[in-house]
Formats: C-alpha cells, sequence, structure tokens
C-alpha cells in the first residue's frame, strides 16, 4: 500500500498544509491580528531546533553511545532557563536597530563593518552546508527505506547512482521551492516571516506528534512497557553499559563538558535559531514562557529516544539496519504502515522546518551581508542610481536559496556516507560556536573591537576548518588520508585530529578546544591591541548599554517612534537629566504621569526636535530624529559627523559666551569710565568757570583803576597813590593765582616735578617762620613755638613743604584777632610720624565749612571784615602736596576758638635725630 | 537831585572803582558788600539803580533781582547785573530774574557809566512828569 505515489501525495498534502497554515498566518497579520504574537507560538518555533538530526539521529547516537546524545539537548535546555537574558538583550538591540541576520548584527555591534558582515555570512554558509546535507541525507534514506516496504532495504550507498534518479538530489530540488515560496514571495522591510514563524511552530508540533507515538508504540505496543524495556537491555553486556550515565561509550567528562557548552551556543548562534528566537521575536516577554516551555519540548522528544534505541538493538541485533532508521524500521517491521508514514512526515516534518528557516536566514545574509555590498560597491551595475532594488533583492534570496541547497547536496555526495547524522550536526554546531566569542563579548564588554571580532572569527574558522572540515573531506576520501593520519607534510605536530599532539579527545571536542582557544585569544588581542574608532565606540555602546537607552521592556514602537527612543537622542545632545525634565513635564502637559505612556507621534516627535534644534539646530536636529522616528537609520558617518559639528558648534557658542561675557564687564567699565570721565569734565568746566571768574575779579579792578587814572590826569596825588596800590595789589593777586592754578594742574596731572630727598623738619620749620616773622610782626601777632628735640626725618620736597608751612602760618596770621593775635607752632613726632600743628586764636571754622576750605576757590571768611586776599587754592594745593609725601592735612576748629591745622608726614626710615635743639622763641 | 546807586559787591576793590566811577557821573552812591546789607539799602536807600554783582554772598544777585522786581515800591528801580562768568547762562538768568541791563567784567569804565546814565534817563524821563 505505501507505492511511491501515496509517500510523495501524503508528503505534498502536508507541505500543502504547512503552506495553508502560512498563508492564513500572514493573512492574520495583514489583518493586525498577528497569531505568532503568542508566547506558546514563539516558544514551539524555538523546537526548529529539532531537526532530522533528533529525529533520526539521536537514537542512532543512543544505540551507540547510550546517554551520550544528551548533551545536545542539556545544552539549549541550560541556555533557555540560565541564559534567556543573553537572548533578551539581543532581542532589543534587534528591534532597536532593525537587524536583519546574524552577520547584521555581528557586523552593526563591531562599526557597521561590511568586512565582518561577510566574514560571519562565509562563516555561517560553509559551518552550515553539512547541516542541510544531513537533512537530505535524512529525507532521501526515509523516502527510499520506506519506498522498500514491506522489506527493510537500506538506502543505496551515495554517488552510485546518476543524479537524476537520487531522490536526494529531488529532495534538494523540491526543499528549495519550499523555501523560496515561503520565503521570498514578497520583500518584508522588517524582515520578518509571520507565515514561515506559524509553519514551523506547527511542524513542531507534528514532529512531536510522531516522535512520541512511535516511542510509546515501541515502548508499550513492541515491550511491556519501560521497565520491560530497560530490564532487557540490562541484561545484554552491549547495551548495559549504555545505560551508565558517563561510561566509556557515553563519552569523557570533556565530551559531555563540550558538547553541551556547544550547543548551548547553538541554540542561539544557528542562523534559524537566531532568526526565530530573535529576529522574529515580537515581544521579550515571550522569552520567560519559552525559558521553560523550550526545555519541557526538549524532554518530551528525547523521552523515548533510549526506549526506542533499546528495541532496535534488541531487534535488529546483527546490525544489519542503521541505528539512524530506528524510529522508522521498527515501525515497519511490525507492518505499522500508518504510523511509518507518520514517523516519515514527522521526519520530513522536522527536515523542511530547518531547511526552510536556515535557508532564508542565510540567504538573507548572503544577499544583505555578501552580494548587495559587493555589487552596491561595483559601479558597472550601476545599482545606486536604481530606485527599486526590491525585485533584485528577491531574485539574489532565491538564487542563494537553491545554491545552498544545492550545496548541501553536494556535501552529501561528498561526506554524506562517511558520518553517522550526529557527527554531521555538530561540525556545524562547532562553526556557528564560531561567532560566540563576537557576539556575546561585544553584548558585555564595550572594549572589543572589530579588529578583535575579524581576528577571532578568523582565527577560529581556520581553526575549524583545519581540525573538522578536511578531516571529513579526507574521510570521504575527497582528500589524501595521509594528510589527517601523517599531519601535513609529514609533521605529527600539526596533524588536524590531533594539533600540537592534543589526544584522548574525540574530534568535536579536539577541535572545539583549539577552534576557543585561537578565537578567543585573538579577539582578545585584536581588541587590544588597537583603540576603537569613534564609530565603533558608539555602536559598543548603543549594543551594551541597550537598556540604559531604552524605556521598559515592550514599549512597543507603535506608530513613528517611541518616547524613550526620542528621549534618549536628546538626552545624548542635552544631558540625560535635562532631556528627562523636559519630556517629564511634557508628559504632564499630556495628562499622563510618565513619559512611557507618552505615544511616540509626530506631536513628540516634533516636540523633540524643538528640543534639539535649540542645542544643535534645526537641520541637525531633523536628521538625528529622523534616526529614531523612521524605518531606515541614518548612515553612522553621518551620525557621527553630525555629532561632531553639534559639539564643535556647541563648543564654539561655549566661546562665544566667554567673549561676550566679557564684552559685557568690559562695556561695564567703559561706562564708569566714561560716568567718571563726565564727572571730571563736569569738575574741569566748574574749575575753568570759577578759575575764568577769579582771574576776571582781579582784572576788573586793574582795568577799572587804570581807566580812571588815563581818563583823570588831574586827580589828588593821595587818591592816585590809592588807586595806583590797588592796581599793584590786584596784579599780584592775579600773578599768585595764575602760578597756583598752573601748580595745581601740573600737581593733578602728574606733571609737577618733586625733588624729593630726606629733610630735617626742624629746619624747614625754623626757615617758615623766619620768612613769615615780618608778616605777623606787622600783624602784631604773637609767635609760640614748640618744637620737639628728637626730631624724625622726612622724605619730601624741600620747596614744597616750605610751601604748605607759608600757606598754614599766613593763614593763621591772616585770621588771628588783629593786635591781640596768638599762633602757635608745634613739631611733634613718634615713631612712625612727623606731626606738626599752627594754631590760632582766630574766629574760627564752622564744622560745615571745615570740610570746603580744602576744595578749590572756597574761600570762608568773615564776611563782616574784608574778603581775606588768598586765592582759594592755597588749602586745596598744601592737601594735595601732603598727600604726595604719605601725609594727611586736616583742620580742628570751633566758631570763636580759633583754629588748628594740622598735617603729619612718615618719617624718614631709621632717621630719628637725638638732636639737642630745644624749643623757644 | 542827584540820582542814587546801590553798589552791590564783594569785592573791595571794584566797589572803590565803581563809587569813584558814579560820584563822578553826578550820582549818589552806596555800597553794600553782601546780598543782606544789599536788601537793607533798598528799602532805605531807595536807589534809582543798582549795579548787582551776580555772585554776592549770603543773597546772590539773581535772587536780591527777583525781590527788586517783586516789589511795587521799587517799580522804578532799575538793575545793572555785573558778571564775572560771561556765560550765556548767566545773562539769561540775569536777564530772567527781571534786569534790565547786564555787563561783563573786566568791563570798560566808559561803556558802564554810560550804560548807567542811559538806564536812569529812561527811568526818569518815563517817571520824572510825575515827580
Amino acid at each position: 500500500m505505501l507505492q511511491g505515489w501515496v509517500i510523495i501525495t501524503v508528503s505534498f498534502a502536508y507541505i500543502g498544509l504547512l503552506f495553508a497554515v502560512a498563508w492564513f498566518a500572514d493573512k492574520r497579520a495583514a489583518a493586525g491580528r498577528s497569531i505568532i504574537s503568542n508566547a506558546w507560538v514563539y516558544s514551539l518555533s524555538l523546537a526548529v531546533y529539532a531537526t532530522a538530526w533528533t529525529f533520526y539521529g539521536s537514537v542512532g547516537r543512543a544505540a551507540t553511545d547510550g546517554v551520550g546524545f544528551l548533551p545536545i539537548y542539556i545544552g539549549p535546555t541550560l541556555m533557555m532557563l540560565l541564559g534567556w537574558f543573553v537572548l533578551r538583550k539581543m532581542v532589543r538591540i534587534v528591534r532597536l536597530n532593525r537587524t536583519t541576520s546574524l552577520a547584521d548584527f555581528v557586523a552593526s555591534r563591531y562599526g557597521k563593518s561590511a568586512l565582518i558582515g561577510g566574514l560571519v555570512t562565509i562563516i555561517a554558509v560553509i559551518g552550515i552546508l553539512p547541516y542541510i546535507s544531513l537533512q537530505l541525507k535524512a529525507v532521501s534514506n526515509s523516502f527510499q527505506i520506506l519506498l522498500g516496504y514491506p522489506e527493510i532495504v537500506m538506502p543505496p550507498k551515495v554517488g552510485s547512482m546518476v543524479v537524476m534518479q537520487d531522490t536526494a538530489f529531488y529532495v534538494a530540488l523540491f526543499m528549495a521551492l519550499f523555501a523560496i515560496a515561503f520565503g521570498t514571495r514578497q520583500l518584508d522591510a522588517a524582515e520578518r516571516h509571520e507565515g514561515m514563524v506559524a509553519a514551523i511552530a506547527f511542524e513542531s508540533i507534528v514532529k512531536l506528534i510522531a516522535f512520541l507515538a512511535v516511542g510509546s508504540y515501541v515502548a508499550f505496543f513492541m515491550y511491556d512497557g519501560l521497565g520491560d524495556l530497560f530490564a532487557r537491555a540490562a541484561s545484554r553486556p552491549d547495551l548495559g553499559i549504555l545505560m551508565a550515565p558517563l561510561g566509556a561509550a557515553a563519552g569523557s567528562y570533556a565530551s559531555w563538558v563540550w558538547l553541551t557548552v556547544l550547543s548551548m551556543l547553538a541554540i542561539i548562534f544557528l542562523p534559524r535559531q537566531f532568526q526565530v528566537a530573535v529576529i522574529e521575536n515580537t515581544d521579550e516577554r515571550h522569552l520567560r514562557r519559552a525559558a521553560w516551555v523550550f526545555p519541557l519540548y526538549m524532554l518530551a522528544i528525547n523521552i523515548f529516544v533510549l526506549p526506542i534505541a533499546f528495541g532496535g538493538v534488541l531487534h535488529f541485533p546483527q546490525g544489519e539496519v542503521d541505528a539512524d532508521t530506528f524510529v522508522l524500521t521498527l515501525p515497519m517491521v511490525q507492518k505499522a504502515e500508518g504510523l511509518a508514514l507518520l514517523v516519515f512526515i514527522g521526519g520530513l516534518s522536522a527536515a523542511t522546518g530547518m531547511v526552510i528557516v536556515e535557508t532564508i536566514a542565510l540567504s538573507t545574509m548572503i544577499c544583505n551581508d555578501l552580494v548587495m555590498p559587493v555589487l552596491l560597491r561595483t559601479r558597472a551595475f550601476r545599482l545606486t542610481e536604481q530606485r527599486d532594488l526590491s525585485s533584485l533583492l528577491l531574485d539574489i534570496r532565491r538564487a542563494a536559496i537553491i545554491a545552498l541547497l544545492m550545496g548541501g547536496y553536494f556535501y552529501y555526495l561528498l561526506a554524506g556516507e562517511a558520518y553517522a547524522l550526529v557527527s554531521i550536526g555538530l561540525i556545524s554546531f562547532a562553526a556557528v560556536a564560531q561567532f560566540a566569542p563576537a557576539v556575546i563579548g561585544g553584548l558585555y564588554w564595550k572594549g572589543g573591537t572589530r579588529l578583535g571580532a575579524l581576528a577571532g572569527l578568523s582565527a577560529g574558522f581556520t581553526v575549524w576548518v583545519y581540525t573538522l572540515l578536511l578531516p571529513a573531506f579526507a574521510k570521504s576520501g575527497w582528500l589524501d588520508a595521509e594528510l589527517v593520519e601523517q599531519g601535513p607534510w609529514g609533521l605529527e605536530l600539526l596533524r588536524p585530529t590531533q594539533l600540537f599532539g592534543l589526544a584522548g579527545l574525540d574530534q568535536i571536542t579536539h577541535a572545539m578546544i583549539w577552534s576557543m582557544i585561537a578565537n578567543v585569544g585573538a579577539y582578545l588581542i585584536g581588541s587590544v591591541v588597537r583603540r576603537q574608532s569613534a564609530a565603533e565606540h558608539v555602536q559598543a555602546t548603543l549594543f551594551v548599554d541597550v537598556y540604559q537607552q531604552t524605556g521598559e521592556p515592550g514599549s512597543a514602537w507603535r506608530g513613528a517612534t517611541s518616547a524613550s527612543a526620542l528621549q534618549t537622542l536628546v538626552g545624548r545632545f542635552l544631558g540625560p537629566a535635562r532631556a528627562a525634565e523636559l519630556f517629564m513635564s511634557y508628559a504632564r502637559l499630556r495628562g499622563v504621569t510618565s513619559v512611557d505612556e507618552l505615544e511616540g507621534d509626530r506631536d513628540l516627535v516634533r516636540f523633540a526636535e524643538l528640543q534639539l534644534a535649540g542645542t544643535i539646530g534645526a537641520a541637525s536636529a531633523k536628521t538625528m530624529v529622523a534616526t529614531v522616528a523612521q524605518e531606515e537609520p541614518l548612515g553612522l558617518e553621518e551620525v557621527m559627523t553630525i555629532i561632531d559639528e553639534a559639539s564643535q558648534v556647541i563648543a564654539y557658542s561655549h566661546r562665544l559666551e566667554e567673549k561676550q561675557q566679557e564684552l559685557e564687564s568690559a562695556t561695564l567699565e567703559l561706562k564708569a569710565a566714561n560716568e567718571r570721565l563726565k564727572e571730571l569734565d563736569r569738575l574741569k568746566d566748574d574749575f575753568i568757570s570759577t578759575v575764568t571768574h577769579e582771574l576776571r575779579t582781579p582784572l576788573t579792578s586793574i582795568r577799572a583803576f587804570s581807566e580812571i587814572l588815563h581818563d583823570n590826569p588831574d586827580l589828588e596825588g593821595v587818591e592816585r597813590q590809592r588807586f595806583l596800590a590797588l592796581v599793584i595789589k590786584e596784579s599780584e593777586r592775579l600773578t599768585r593765582l595764575i602760578n597756583q592754578v598752573l601748580d595745581l594742574a601740573k600737581i593733578e596731572s602728574g606733571l609737577a616735578e618733586w625733588r624729593t630727598a630726606e629733610l630735617d623738619m626742624r629746619e624747614i620749620v625754623l626757615e617758615s617762620l623766619n620768612a613769615t616773622s615780618a608778616i605777623f610782626k606787622a600783624r602784631g601777632v604773637q609767635v609760640e613755638m614748640r618744637i620737639s628735640p628728637v626730631t624724625p626725618r622726612v622724605m619730601a620736597d624741600r620747596d614744597r613743604l616750605m610751601q604748605v608751612l607759608l600757606n598754614l602760618l599766613s593763614n593763621a596770621a591772616k585770621f588771628c584777632t588783629p593786635g591781640s593775635g596768638r599762633v602757635e607752632l608745634r613739631l611733634s613726632c613718634d615713631a612712625s610720624t612727623v606731626r606738626v600743628d599752627v594754631s590760632d586764636n582766630g574766629v574760627g571754622i564752622s564744622a560745615e565749612n571745615q570740610a570746603l576750605i580744602f576744595e578749590k576757590f572756597r574761600q570762608v571768611g568773615d564776611t563782616l571784615t574784608d574778603k581775606p586776599s588768598g586765592t582759594g587754592l592755597g588749602l586745596a594745593i598744601c592737601r594735595r602736596i601732603v598727600g604726595h609725601f604719605g601725609g594727611r592735612l586736616w583742620v580742628e576748629s570751633e566758631p570763636g576758638r580759633g583754629s588748628v591745622f594740622s598735617f603729619d608726614l612718615p618719617a624718614a626710615a631709621g632717621a630719628a635725630d637725638p638732636g639737642s635743639l630745644a624749643a623757644g622763641a | 537831585m542827584a540820582k542814587r546807586v546801590l553798589i552791590a559787591e564783594d569785592e573791595p576793590s571794584i566797589v572803590t572803582s565803581l563809587e569813584f566811577l558814579m560820584r563822578k557821573a553826578g550820582f549818589e552812591t552806596r555800597a553794600a558788600t553782601d546780598g543782606e546789607e544789599a536788601l537793607s539799602l533798598l528799602g532805605t536807600f531807595r536807589p534809582h539803580l543798582v549795579l548787582l554783582d551776580i555772585m554776592l554772598p549770603r543773597r546772590s544777585g539773581l535772587e536780591l533781582c527777583r525781590l527788586i522786581r517783586a516789589d511795587a515800591s521799587l517799580a522804578e528801580t532799575r538793575v545793572l547785573m555785573l558778571t564775572a562768568k560771561g556765560g550765556h547762562r548767566d545773562v539769561e538768568r540775569g536777564l530772567e530774574a527781571g534786569a534790565d541791563d547786564y555787563i561783563t567784567k573786566p568791563f570798560s569804565t566808559q561803556d558802564l557809566v554810560e550804560r548807567a546814565k542811559g538806564l536812569m534817563a529812561a527811568a526818569g524821563s518815563a517817571s520824572g512828569e510825575g515827580q
């Protein structure tokens, strides 16, 4: 009944069902009611991990190694339970950066390096080809075995027939068509494939049901339950050892550890796993469900592995049936046609699921990270001038899918026969594990650089090729087996399977140890030897600090962008605290309590743009906002340029601000100086006006008397004499006035000459008294002297000091009461100062006038008597002279009680002269 | 009857010269060296002309001029302002205060006497008939 056409019809019917599921999911997604935005669907889609290798190969491995098949499933379980936060971080980064593939992810982390993207793609393609070939082998083998029903016939040797008659070739061909149909019908901007994910989740259920069905059948129908099966197995010496957890067959500790690590990495770094777990993730929270659902799935699909393996070995004790086919051959031998067909469909399901996701993921990488960068850089294709490249992109992806499956087929032809399913798969695992240092390092260490990633990936991949791929080629006869056995050029130290003498390990463990040493070592050294560029640093920060840059997990990108993304952007220029403040106040305006509740709508975008415009200008702000508010991010170089320019502008405006402040203070100083000038100008005007007045007054008398004398020649002698005397007196006054004005002007302008010398104060005082004795005598004024015996010397100009003393003495004489006048002159000193007091018994000076008399042209006289004949400049000049030599001039007086004019001067250093001269005169 | 001239000036030698010039012109003179003194003489002496220094102590010439103009009994009194500063503002202020004429120090004695005579002739012709 299981003729070829039945199998093929059922197969195609099943594939048709998958398409229906995918079509339904796409339709729902288009309607906005995604069915894959669901934690269960997400968890089941992760089970694309379980391929034909799991479906057929685990039993094969268990039949020879016992529990040795387990690390491949313990690894993913551990990763999902303990390492889900790594996935969560990647999901966040992918969502924020619109990452399209694993290659894009790694390239993006290391400064958007096209070189790294290309390298990752090449490693992934070469590494995954064996894995694809594994699926082809499994499907074609199971098809041929099933075709032989009811006989159990092992499929013919690979390559023993013409390609056109080889089932595997057609399997490859049809799978390519499926993948193209699933993954490249349309170009999805976000590289999300809702239909594909739904179909994968569906096939995960099918393969689990199929496997559980055959497991139950073997355990409960062929044998009397698990207990019976294990008891029978234990009684067989060759099977008993399989049950020892770490027996010889199960592999060494090292193998367990390395296989576990390897599969931990595989669950993340296999392109198809990255695709479903990270790229296709719709909500970070789904990871929490997956963290326990996926391990549960792993447990379920493995629970009957050992029972089936034991059943198979017990049933086919001669080893005439390949243990990899037990899952299928056990139902067949029991004539359970339906079950056998279900098993075939389950295996087909596992294989197609893997092939579809893997080839779609790889074709995206090939297209985006390998072909397009080359095409865009090759001017001959003139791609940059074309506006719509989407159909070209789709064609490239389709071609890539076909090439991948053909590559897988040729690998199958080449090495398919030499290895068991599991070994082929592990070679691929080891290849993708090479991404681990660059990706995990890149997620948590900002210091990881492009150079380090390039070095690590290259080194690890080279070791992988040498220690795993070359031996595989050698084993299949493509290369001389001597290369592996003797080492290149007979150098045993370089034998690919026992590199540098490391022996006693299985091939995978051996390869992993060396490749990881090379990879991690090169990554660290490469990262440390050269500093990363600014562009790299920006990306490194974006990746490592991804949580600082966004809001709460799950804050969806509704509309154009998210509030937190805008706030982060604004914060980059205005400082996070300021940005938080601004956005919070905006949120309050909108009537919500937190920024996270804000919708990333046009208004918010405009608000953010406005805030930025204040700092970096409107044009740059628009461009910057576009990086978070639009689909396509800005090129990194542009962003860097903008940031550079903005910081230069900010620095420039800081300098401008400083200059402005300097200008402002200079302006203030100028204003003050101007005020002072105005004041001085006013004083000068006053002075000139006063001087003019003072000059005109004696001149008026001189002119008047001169004219009178001239016009009246007949004047009496006495009157004539009186008038002439007045002319002379006023002329003298005028002369004195002119001299004093000039003198004052010289002192005030600093042009006066000061002949400063050390002077004996006593001598000067005596001389000034001599000079004024005539005036005192004429006015009948009695003069007393009190001169200190110890008279310090002073530093001053002799003539100027005389001028001061003469002025004070003549003033005293002038204001004394005529007839009974008494003037006293006292010279005293202490340690630091010399003091002179001139007191009179005149009318005194009122308190308000005491300040005025030192001003220019302020004369305070007894108005009842004649005006004093001074110029009104004497005291002003005296005060300036004393001040020039560091002393003070002041007056103490009470009206009616006389006045005391005093000045002091600093004593010349160490110039005290204990003279013998005493006072008296 | 000789016309009366009050000399209000604080500079003694100028007072001497003005007294000589006015007497020689045939006027009766009195001199005051400050504002207060001049004010009291205005009432008692009742001058036809005041030679008024603008910068008098105690009461300024300007103030005195305003008082003369405010006093109806002194309506016949002419004021010749003497100013040593000669600035426009002083002249303006003097005329505003009611001075009939002004002369700047140092002055020409001839000019002064002619102006004094002129002022008193005008006053005399205007009020002469009434007396």
